[in-house]
């Protein structure tokens, strides 16, 4: 129905994330969002951190970065600001953005330079092997939390808000029509964007805290997923464990490399230089 | 003149076999044969592509019936 192979290095396949593994799903619902935006693939600049999700620019054929853990935001805000007019989309994880990479995702959201982050969360270092992340919710069980985290869990988004990004908003991958929309709308914003999608670990999450199979473990998402319309009305006891979906935050103000561009213009004015 | 059905194609060689087509098909056109899915019941499918969307693997593919003609 789609044609997602204009978009896809078709010599990297078949992917190399496990069987019942989400990343796949927001692949796709990002490929359809780019088409409906219209960017050709040399418009898009693609980086990732280390990680399973950030194993994804591999697969597209778009201007990819792979770099170090946790500093994808870094490296985006380079090509950024050199190339403001580059549509700049970077892939991570959890335990990329907001472990090791935590400080470049809140100064990043400060700034609000124009990028949009994709942030895959699955609740745990997945490639690195199962180590509890910051998301990790308490009482789950990690390679590195054998008898349960004691750790209460980040709120990947509010964190997002708080720091001051222009477009947040949270999906799941069972809802990839909705998710799609989500990153359309980020792509579009200009400042920066965080799409947070709730995607399953099969492997190194639910195995290890008996959540059954992959397919499970997407149905504890449906049921999980609440909208933000109807969150309003529940009280925080039932909101418990709950997943709220939908566009957390919609705000338009300065953009970065915009505030840059015309400082320049005017020191350049004022010196009387080229 | 006859109804013309959809055509699913499944590429076996991606597919890896987590079910996530057999599962959310609200129709259950498709079933689990062995690890790879089927098609079962392709009169029943109203081309809707959700296991498209849903297949984390690009492995399923789904042609309606007009763009079937096309090709």
């Amino acid at each position: 129905m789609f044609e997602y192979a204009k978009y896809l290095r078709l010599n990297k396949f078949p992917l190399i994330w496990c069987a019942g593994c989400g990343d796949g799903i927001v692949l796709k619902a990002m490929l359809r969002a780019i088409d409906k935006i219209g960017l050709s693939n040399d418009e898009i600049t693609m980086v990732s951190g280390i990680g399973c999700s950030s194993r994804l620019p591999g697969y597209v054929d778009f201007n990819t970065l792979h770099t170090t853990h946790g500093r994808a935001i870094a490296f985006a805000t380079g090509v950024k600001i050199a190339k403001p007019e580059m549509t700049v989309i970077v892939v991570t994880g959890d335990g990329d953005a907001t472990a090791i990479g935590g400080n470049h995702y809140i100064h990043a959201a400060r700034r609000n330079l124009d990028l949009t982050v994709i942030l895959f969360n699955n609740n745990i270092y997945g490639m690195t092997g199962g180590q509890v992340s910051p998301t990790t919710p308490v009482g789950k069980k990690a390679s590195t939390s054998p008898y349960g985290n004691l750790e209460p869990s980040f709120n990947i988004s509010g964190l997002a808000q708080a720091a001051g990004a222009s477009f947040v908003a949270r999906g799941t991958v069972h809802g990839a029509h909705m998710l799609e929309k989500f990153i359309e709308k980020a792509i579009r914003k200009k400042g920066f964007s965080v799409v947070e999608v709730i995607t399953p670990c099969p492997t190194a999450y639910g195995r290890r805290n008996r959540m059954g199979t992959a397919v499970n473990m997407i149905q504890d998402l449906k049921e999980n997923a609440v909208t933000l319309k109807k969150a309003a009305k529940m009280s925080p006891e039932e909101l418990e464990g709950k997943v709220v979906t939908g566009v957390l935050v919609d705000i338009d103000k300065p953009e970065y490399t915009e505030e840059y561009a015309k400082l320049s213009e005017q020191l350049k004015n004022k010196v009387g230089v080229d | 003149m006859p109804k013309k059905n959809p055509v699913i194609e499944i590429k076996m060689e991606w597919c890896k076999g987590c079910a996530f087509c057999v599962e959310f098909c609200p129709k259950e056109v498709l079933q689990m044969k062995g690890i790879y899915p089927v098609v079962a019941k392709i009169e029943d499918c109203t081309a809707c592509g959700l296991c498209e969307v849903l297949c984390p693997d690009f492995a399923i593919e789904v042609i309606a019936e007009d763009e079937a003609v096309k090709k």
